[in-house]
Parts: C-alpha cells; sequence; structure tokens
C-alpha cells in the first residue's frame, strides 16, 4: 500500500482547431505513442489503461472509451473511463495514480482527449432541455459573471486579464504543441479585441482544439529505469462542491481551497509560495489566473491579481504560471487538465523545451470543472518522496 | 491487500419514473447511508457512474450531486461507465490508504429516450452506427452464433429466461417477472430472431447506492460484513467481426483474476442483459450446473442501465448478508455483446 | 392558484428534447482509403498479425495496437457468418422492409464485416453460410451506406460507375445523430414550471433553516435533505452579477448583443440566470433593481419562458456588502 508512483513518460498531440488529418482513434494513439516512446515502452508493457473525456455530446458518441479500447493496447487489460466535467484530464490522471499506489499496477497508461471538431462546443455545452430558456451561452456565458465578481470585489486593475492573455500568448509561442500561435500578438491587439462575453474579450478566452494528452505513471522500482528522469508524484487531491446552493462562494470556491490544502499537507508543504516553483493551472479566461492563485493559497483573498502585474507569474518571474500557454492556447477540453499535468510533470523532469523553468523542483498541475466546482490538483517533484 | 466490506445497499428500480433523476437517487442514496451506520459526513469518498446520453443532458452527474450532498466539499469521482466500475474506483481509493469509506451510486433513467437508438451511439462511429444496430440486433447475431456453433440452443434460452422471471417472483425491485413455462416462451414470436421479448432485457429506471468500509470499522458496523475478497475487470476489442462471438475472454480472465476458481461459489449474479448470455457467461466463469445463477432475476427481470451491474452486486450481498450463501460471484458488463466485463468475488464472514 | 393546489395538481410535465447535430467526422490515413475505394466499388481490408485480414480496415491490430499498413483487396463476394432477422426495421435502419443485420465473411478476409442483407423481405431465404455480395448505390459518396445492403450473389451486380466524379481522397464522413427524448420534469421542477403560468415564482424552503431554494430542486444540495416547505418569493428582484453576451450560440435564439444576469429575487437566497431588458448596455450594474416582465397572459405557460424578460425598476440600488454573499 501506498506504493510510489512517478510520471516516465509523457506525450501530447499537436493542438490545433481541427484535426482533421487523423481519426479519433489515431488522435489518441499520437499522444499515446508519443508516451511510450518517452517511457521506453510498447503497448505490452502497459497493464492497465484509463481514459478521459468530458461530455460525450462532443463527439457523439456513448462509451466511446470501448470503442478506443484496442486502439489503446487495453485488449485483456482493465480500462477505466472518468467523467468529471472540465476537471476530468486531472481527475483521470488522479486515478491512474491510484492504481499505482494502491500497489493494483505498475505500470499504467493514461489519456485524456476531446476532438472538438467533429460538432461545435458551444452547441454541445447549450443543450436545454424543454421548459427552460437558454440564455447561458457556453462556457464564458457561465463563468463571465463570476469574473465581473471578482473584478468588483477586488477592485482589480481592469487590464490584469489583458495582461494574463499577453503572457500566456507569448509563452505558447515556445510550445511546438500550442494550438494558438499568434507570434505578433499585442497587449493592444488584446485589449481591442471582441468582447464576447462582456467583460471576457475574444483574446482572453480558451479556443476550441482537438487534441489528446497521455502519461505513462510507473511504481517506484519502475521509475528512474529510463533516460530521461522521472517526475515523483508527491500528491493528489479531488474535492467537489454542489453547483449552486444559498451564499455558495462560486469565485474562490471552498472545494478549491480544500483541494489545494490537501494537497500541501500531502506533499508536507508549509508555505506553498515558498516551496512550489511553478504550476500550469487551468485557465480557460484570462481572469481565472488571479483566482485561482487565491484560491490556492499563492496571494491573499483579492490580491491575486498583483501577481500577473509583478510579474511573479511571467514565464521568467519567481513563480511562473501557465509556462506552456496554458488552456488560453490549447483546449481540448477533456485533455486540457491532463495537459497541465502533463506539462507540470515534463517542468520537473526537465523535459520542457523552450519554456522550461530552470531549477523547477516542485511543479503543481490544476484543473477544475463544472461550475467552479469540481478541482483536481498534483504536485511533481525532482526527488522521490 | 486491504480488507473492504460491503456494508449497505438500497436501490430502485420501475418501468418509467415520473421523477427527475435527484428524485429518484435521493431516497436511495440516504437509505444506503441510514443502513451504513456512519453518518454522512463520515464517508471518506464518494464516486458515481451515469451515462449523459439517457437524459441528453451534458453533466447529468453534476445535477446528481444535489441527491447526495456535497457539502462541505467532499472527495469525489464519477465515471461514464456502469457503477460497478465507480465501486472498482472507490474500491482503489481505499487501497491506496488514502481513506477508509466510500459511497458509491448510479442511476439511470431509459425511459425518456429510445434506448434502442442511444445506444447505436456506442458502436464504431465510421463503419458500424450509420447503420443504426440496435443492441437487440447485435445481440441476436451474437445469439445466431452461439446456436450455430452448437453452444447454446433457443430451449436454453427459454428456460434461462423463465428461470429468471420465477426467480424474480421474490425480487420487489423486479419489473418483468411470472411463472412461465420454456415451452409458452418458445411459443412466442420472435423480436429479432433468434431473440423473443424475453430473451432481451427488461429496461427499467432507477438508481443504486453502496456503502463500502475499510477492516474493523466494517465488522463493527454489521453483524455479517460482506467481504470484496477479489475484483478485477478486462475488456475485449469492440468489433463484433474481429471477436469470436461465443466467447468471452475478458469475462473469463476477470473472473480468474478476481479468484472466482479459487475456492467453491455458492452462486452467481451476473449481467447477462441477452438470455443466451447468461449461458455463454456459466462457461466462462465454470460453474457448474448446479449453482445458481442470478437468484434475483437479473437483467431479464430489471435492467437498469448504469445501475445493472452494481445492482448484481449489491443483491449478491444482500443473499449473503442474510445468509443465503457464503461465498459469491457478482459480475458487470458493458459495450456491445459483453465487451468489457467486471467480476468480483464477495464472501460472508 | 395558491401553492396547495398547485402541489396537489402537479402532475409531471413532459415535453419534447432533441439533440440533432450532423457530426463530420475526419477518417485518418486507413478509413480515408477504405472510403475511397467504396465509392469506386471496391472493398479493402488490412492485413493484422493477430487476427488476419481485417474489413473494415483498422489503424491497429484488434490484439497487440500495432500500426497496420498492408491492405488487401476482399471480396466483393462473401458468406453470412451470423444474423439476426429485424422483422420491424427501426426508423434510421437502411431499409424500410424487414431484413437481416449479418456479419459477412468477405472473400480474402478473416473477419466479419457488420451489414445489412436484403433478401427481399423473405426470413425463409436467410441463412448461415449463404453467399452475398454488394447492391452497390448508384451515387457514392465515399461512406459506409455507398453499399446499400449486401444480396444473394446471384443478384448482384457489378458497381456502376461513380456518378459524381471527384478523385480527391475521403477525408471525412458525415453521421448525423438526432436523439428524441420525452423528457419529464421531476415533482419539484414540475410545480416551479406550473406556477409560472400563474405568474408565481416558487421555491423550496431549507429544512431547519430559512434558506430559500429557487427553482426548488427536492433537496438542499448541501446535505441532500428533501426540501418539501414550498413558498412564494417576489418577482422583483436584485442583479447580483452579469455578462453581456456578444457571441452567437446555436441554441440561443436572442439578439445580439443581450445581457444575462443572475438575479436574486427578494425572497430567495440563490439566483437565477435570466435576461434583462429595457435598460442601455453602460447602465447595468451589480445591485441595481429588476422586476421579471411577463409574457402576455394567453401567452403564459409552464416554462421559464413565461418570464420574457427581467426590466430595471425605480428604486434604489442595493449596497453591494448587502449581496455580497450571493456573488
Amino acid at each position: 500500500m501506498a506504493e510510489r508512483c512517478a510520471v516516465i513518460g509523457v506525450g501530447q498531440t499537436k493542438y490545433d482547431a481541427k484535426r482533421i488529418d487523423v481519426s479519433m482513434p489515431g488522435l489518441l494513439r499520437e499522444a499515446a505513442l508519443r508516451a511510450l516512446a518517452d517511457a521506453e515502452l510498447t503497448w505490452g508493457d502497459i497493464d492497465a489503461v484509463v481514459i478521459g473525456k468530458a461530455p460525450d455530446t462532443f463527439e457523439g458518441m456513448m462509451y466511446p472509451e470501448n470503442y478506443l479500447a484496442d486502439a489503446l493496447g487495453a485488449t485483456g487489460k482493465p480500462l477505466l473511463r472518468v467523467h468529471t466535467a472540465g476537471s476530468v484530464g486531472g481527475s483521470t490522471a488522479n486515478v491512474a495514480i491510484s492504481l499505482v499506489t494502491a500497489g493494483i499496477h505498475e505500470r499504467v497508461l493514461t489519456v485524456a482527449w476531446e476532438k472538438q471538431s467533429e460538432s461545435n462546443a458551444m452547441w454541445g455545452l447549450t443543450l436545454s432541455p424543454p421548459f427552460s430558456v437558454a440564455v447561458v451561452a457556453g462556457a464564458g456565458g457561465f463563468f463571465a459573471p463570476l469574473v465581473r465578481t471578482y473584478m468588483h470585489r477586488s477592485g482589480a486593475p481592469e487590464d490584469t486579464g489583458i495582461l494574463v492573455a499577453l503572457k500566456d500568448r507569448r509563452n505558447a509561442l515556445k510550445n511546438p504543441y500550442a494550438h494558438l500561435q499568434m507570434p505578433d500578438v499585442t497587449y493592444e491587439a488584446i485589449r481591442d479585441s471582441f468582447m464576447l462575453w462582456d467583460p471576457i474579450r475574444y483574446l482572453e478566452s480558451c479556443p476550441s482544439s482537438d487534441g489528446a494528452c497521455a502519461m505513462v505513471m510507473a511504481n517506484g522500482s519502475l521509475a528512474g529505469r529510463t533516460a530521461r528522469k522521472p517526475a515523483w508524484v508527491h500528491g493528489t487531491s479531488m474535492r467537489s462542491e454542489p453547483v449552486q446552493f444559498a451564499k455558495r462562494d462560486a469565485v474562490n470556491p471552498m472545494a478549491g481551497r480544500m483541494a489545494a490544502q490537501d494537497l500541501y499537507k500531502q506533499a508536507g508543504i508549509q508555505d506553498p509560495r515558498k516551496e512550489i516553483d511553478c504550476i500550469e493551472c487551468y485557465v480557460p479566461f484570462s481572469w481565472f489566473e488571479p483566482m485561482w492563485m487565491e484560491t490556492m493559497g499563492f496571494a491573499d483573498e483579492g490580491q491575486g491579481w498583483r501577481l500577473t502585474h509583478d510579474g511573479t507569474t511571467a514565464l521568467d518571474g519567481s513563480r511562473p504560471v501557465n509556462m506552456s500557454g496554458g488552456v488560453l492556447s490549447s483546449n481540448p477540453i477533456g485533455a486540457s487538465g491532463m495537459c497541465r499535468y502533463a506539462e507540470a510533470a515534463n517542468q520537473v523532469r526537465g523535459e520542457a523545451g523552450e519554456h522550461q523553468v530552470d531549477g523547477a523542483r516542485i511543479a503543481l498541475g490544476h484543473a477544475y470543472g463544472g461550475g467552479s466546482q469540481y478541482f483536481a490538483m498534483a504536485l511533481f517533484g525532482t526527488e522521490e518522496p | 491487500m486491504r480488507a473492504v466490506a460491503i456494508v449497505s445497499f438500497a436501490q430502485s428500480n420501475a418501468e418509467s419514473e415520473n421523477r427527475s433523476e435527484v428524485e429518484i437517487l435521493q431516497p436511495v442514496a440516504a437509505e444506503a447511508i441510514r443502513r451504513s451506520g456512519l453518518a454522512r459526513g463520515e464517508i471518506d469518498f464518494t464516486c458515481s457512474g451515469s451515462s449523459d446520453w439517457l437524459q441528453g443532458q451534458p453533466f447529468a452527474f453534476v445535477m446528481a450531486l444535489d441527491a447526495v450532498g456535497s457539502w462541505p466539499p467532499i472527495k469525489e469521482s464519477h465515471v461514464e461507465q456502469d457503477g460497478a466500475w465507480a465501486l472498482y474506483e472507490a474500491w482503489v481509493k481505499i487501497q491506496t490508504g488514502e481513506v477508509d469509506s466510500a459511497l458509491v451510486y448510479s442511476f439511470g433513467k431509459t425511459s425518456p429516450g429510445d434506448i434502442g437508438q442511444v445506444q447505436s451511439l456506442q458502436l464504431d462511429p465510421y463503419c458500424v452506427a450509420p447503420l443504426w444496430p440496435d443492441l437487440d440486433s447485435l445481440s441476436a447475431i451474437q445469439a445466431c452464433a452461439c446456436i450455430e456453433a452448437g453452444v447454446v440452443s433457443e430451449r436454453q434460452m427459454a428456460e434461462a429466461a423463465a428461470r429468471s422471471m420465477r426467480s424474480a417472483q421474490d425480487n420487489p425491485h423486479a419489473v418483468r417477472k411470472g411463472d412461465f413455462a420454456a415451452e409458452d416462451l418458445l411459443a412466442k414470436p420472435y423480436r429479432v430472431s433468434p431473440l423473443r421479448d424475453h430473451d432481451c432485457p427488461a429496461y427499467s429506471d432507477g438508481a443504486t447506492a453502496m456503502v463500502i468500509v475499510a477492516g474493523d470499522r466494517a465488522s463493527q458496523l454489521c453483524e455479517r460484513p460482506v467481504w470484496i475478497r477479489g475484483f478485477d475487470h478486462r475488456i475485449d476489442p469492440p468489433a463484433l467481426g474481429v471477436r469470436d462471438l461465443t466467447r468471452i475472454p475478458s469475462a473469463a480472465m476477470a473472473a480468474e483474476r478476481a479468484g472466482a476458481r479459487l475456492d467453491k461459489i455458492d452462486f452467481a449474479e451476473v449481467t447477462a442483459p441477452y438470455s443466451h448470455q447468461e449461458i455463454l457467461l456459466r462457461r466462462e466463469f465454470g460453474l457448474a450446473d448446479d449453482i445458481p445463477v442470478n437468484p434475483s432475476g437479473g437483467s431479464l427481470a430489471a435492467h437498469t442501465l448504469m445501475s445493472c451491474g452494481l445492482n448484481r452486486i449489491g443483491d449478491a450481498a444482500v443473499r449473503i448478508a442474510s445468509g443465503g450463501g457464503d461465498r459469491a460471484l457478482a459480475h458487470a458488463a458493458q459495450g456491445p455483446c459483453l465487451q468489457q466485463n467486471l467480476a468480483i468475488v464477495l464472501e460472508g464472514e | 392558484m395558491d401553492i396547495e393546489t398547485l402541489v396537489k395538481n402537479a402532475t409531471p410535465l413532459r415535453g419534447p428534447h432533441v439533440i440533432e447535430y450532423p457530426f463530420r467526422r475526419s477518417c485518418g490515413p486507413v478509413l480515408s482509403r477504405f472510403f475511397s475505394g467504396l465509392r469506386e466499388g471496391v472493398l479493402l481490408g488490412i492485413r493484422s498479425a493477430t487476427a488476419g485480414v481485417l474489413v473494415p480496415p483498422s489503424e491497429y491490430d484488434p490484439l497487440t495496437a500495432q500500426a497496420l499498413d498492408e491492405f488487401v483487396s476482399v471480396g466483393p463476394g462473401g458468406e453470412v457468418v451470423s444474423y439476426a432477422w429485424v422483422s420491424q426495421p427501426r426508423a434510421k435502419q437502411p431499409l424500410r422492409h424487414p431484413f437481416a443485420f449479418a456479419l459477412i465473411r468477405l472473400d480474402g478476409a478473416d473477419s466479419g464485416f457488420l451489414h445489412v442483407v436484403d433478401v427481399g423481405g423473405d426470413a425463409a431465404r436467410m441463412r448461415v453460410g449463404m453467399r452475398v455480395a454488394p447492391r452497390w448505390a448508384v451515387e457514392r459518396k465515399g461512406e459506409i451506406g455507398d453499399i446499400e445492403a449486401f444480396v444473394p450473389e446471384d443478384e448482384a451486380r457489378p458497381a456502376p460507375p461513380v456518378l459524381a466524379v471527384d478523385d480527391k481522397p475521403v477525408r471525412s464522413v458525415l453521421t448525423p445523430i438526432r436523439l428524441e427524448y420525452d423528457f419529464v420534469a421531476g415533482r419539484a421542477q414540475s410545480i416551479f414550471l406550473r406556477a409560472l403560468a400563474h405568474k408565481k415564482i416558487v421555491g423550496a424552503r431549507q429544512v431547519g433553516g430559512d434558506l430559500v431554494y429557487v427553482p426548488p430542486r427536492g433537496t438542499d444540495p448541501r446535505n441532500a435533505e428533501p426540501t418539501p416547505e414550498l413558498v412564494e418569493v417576489s418577482d422583483s428582484g436584485t442583479v447580483v452579477t452579469y455578462s453581456i453576451i456578444r457571441v452567437p450560440s446555436e441554441n440561443i435564439k436572442l439578439e445580439l448583443p443581450y445581457v444575462c444576469i443572475n438575479v436574486l429575487l427578494d425572497g430567495s437566497d440563490l439566483p437565477i440566470f435570466h435576461v434583462l431588458q429595457k435598460c442601455e448596455l453602460e447602465d447595468v450594474r451589480i445591485g441595481m433593481r429588476v422586476r421579471a416582465h411577463w409574457v402576455a397572459d394567453d401567452q403564459l405557460r409552464p416554462s421559464v419562458e413565461s418570464i420574457e424578460y427581467f426590466a430595471p425598476i425605480d428604486e434604489p440600488d442595493v449596497p453591494f456588502e448587502r449581496i455580497k454573499e450571493y456573488c
């Protein structure tokens, strides 16, 4: 029990609006094969497969994991399918990790994906049943009022969101997998971009992407046998709360705060502001960076925006956030959370390429979903815990 | 492995429900928690299984949280699979040592949609789903292959159905039950040949909830805890054309790994939505003819999609807890023609 | 109508719910060749190490997941391995008269190919082991339906030449989905909706507390306790937050831009989403007072649409301090 677990392989597809060059199985295999190659393994070495994705309406398939089983080498193996809304990429990896830490399997492949181009995200997220009135336009329609509340509560400068977007879009230029590559992006271009869900602008929003992300988890005795370094799992956490109840704080949700505290406790982190080197967190709309910085304890309540303005969260800052360009640059919804984990793991493995943070020893991966009510997080470190 | 026991179980099944999913699930979850002897806040982990397609709403499981309570925030996860796989995830979580107890639930309401059509969406989306074969037709292809190979006969299928409906007479949750002679069933018309209505699942709406607890705490909570002695699940390739439809290798493998063949089994509860599948599973599990299969009536008596696997496990646990046997094999399945299979061995103390 | 009467008369509401989308699926390299072949009237399989020649071809071995790329010509004739006789075809299935779904082993292939067999509706003509061959569609698009059905081999004809000549490889297939549901609103929701038809807004009070949930869901989401006590709340309320929507959405019929408000009705403790009208965009603000504008009496229905929109009322704004717990 309580086996050690490490990420020994990471694979991502190139993210794009429409990956019409591949089938659905082809998309997943692209990521999975890269993760296997990274781990110096083949399909036969894997004991179990855990698949995650967000709603099945996006691709119009029921139990898509069953159709994908043999594409991922799962024939004759256990296969689980996780769905916890937008946080699914994170919680899927958490389940894969638990299969290893429970001592049930030695090597587990986990894959999360979305092929949004098969349909349309705005359609897939706004299917209203009878007797209701459809007024909430997709995810942006739901989250824009929360952003407005945050702005109102914190008194943050109005261009905080613009600065976050500028940072993440520039970081994406250093990530060859990132969907949006905007070499000419400027502060002004973001400021002047179209207001979609006021106060959220077009260039402050995530795209709809096709893509898949995969990781190979191994137990303590198998990790460290490959040329590339493992990313040791120092903790995982998940929390959920109801989407709506009287006096719920949906801007700084208790579930997010508890998940972060649980994570730090597991990893023996006393002060996350000092001990965590970099963060990949789920920011689908730019203002969520300062909001989640507060939820995770990197800033006091109402002060998270300062970390953007003073450069703390920049790639060369003291605690960079979304070095890969984040969800703002690539958003295959069901995979987006796992991309955060994968990028965080690669930071401590020293495998983050041009967006590597020098000397990153502890990195945090974060995902959230539903109405800011589902949270999944993990901490990765260079050292065996 | 940590010893984990099923300490409580509750289910509802009805041909069709006018209540919402939350309204169906709430009393069932409350009942399972009440019977467990634990307070809601004492349960460490929650895991559920459901499918968005049944109600045609993305994120249906998000609303379902209202039925179990999640404040203060809870450690929670969800699989887009039968509740039996949610139970597996919860059991794994307990094995990590991070938690000691879990609430597992699932719900399915098939009556609002055309379930035949909805389930076609699980097939190869390029080459098969566009022809809209329903599961009745695919299962009929499997039954035909089995009859052709001499593995089952229509008479055996009718006997299995008659036995299910007879057993279900004692099951208040069954929606199709009665005392029928196999001859009379064989005289009925085909639905999709070689399958007749009684060879096909008795779809129902409903919800299921279960509480599992690790170690000594389980023994304190109930007189006769039902221990999970082995637990495994496996999957076969999806394409029917590459499978030998008379065999279910993943079912045999899961049962083997769960330890079903290590010691005597008193009875089995299996997920066989179609009558011939009970016969196939009996063979894969190596169950002798005198071992009762589906004393609950199984899916031919009540098939609550997304809950039926967890129901089989719960039914087996309840039977053991009440002294109706010491050791049982319970099984869940998903995917066309039993593509994915889960086996669990339960034992009373 | 008072709440008691509403509750007494509350039979559940039913209504049609449709999910419809023309999913377009990219094929990838292997299925692209298969579908391009079908358009030409040619059947292709692919060789695998563990399962022989597969039709339809797969990108990977079903047992080992190894990548596959060795295409093999198969068919067009083959043998029925197993079948199901469909005496009452469903609406979306390929044939209107009785037919068989069958696994067909094409000549040169090892796997069964799932398709339909048309024997003119005569079940007696179907048997395992019978020889069949494709009846090709005249107009072929590069999709599975390019084979209308398999027929007894002696009735089969060679594929007619392609009508719409397009020599570009098939890169995607259109697979439309339409699912119809008979949606049933639950008990609590049905009461809420029926009250709206009487211009009343009903909430549920938490057991042992003062908090009121609108709309009622049957339980308190925090602890899952049932909330049987129903109360009427005001149709006036306070905007606790809002956004201005300028992006079109497939399922939303409102004219852009529109203001989406989270409005906390007086007497309720849960803001609801709705639309604000009769207000300049720049005048919308947190704390402003609004009231429901109901549709004309003859338009009232048990639906949230009975409230056409919310409009500002001439009352002083509510200070943020008083609503901050609801934002």
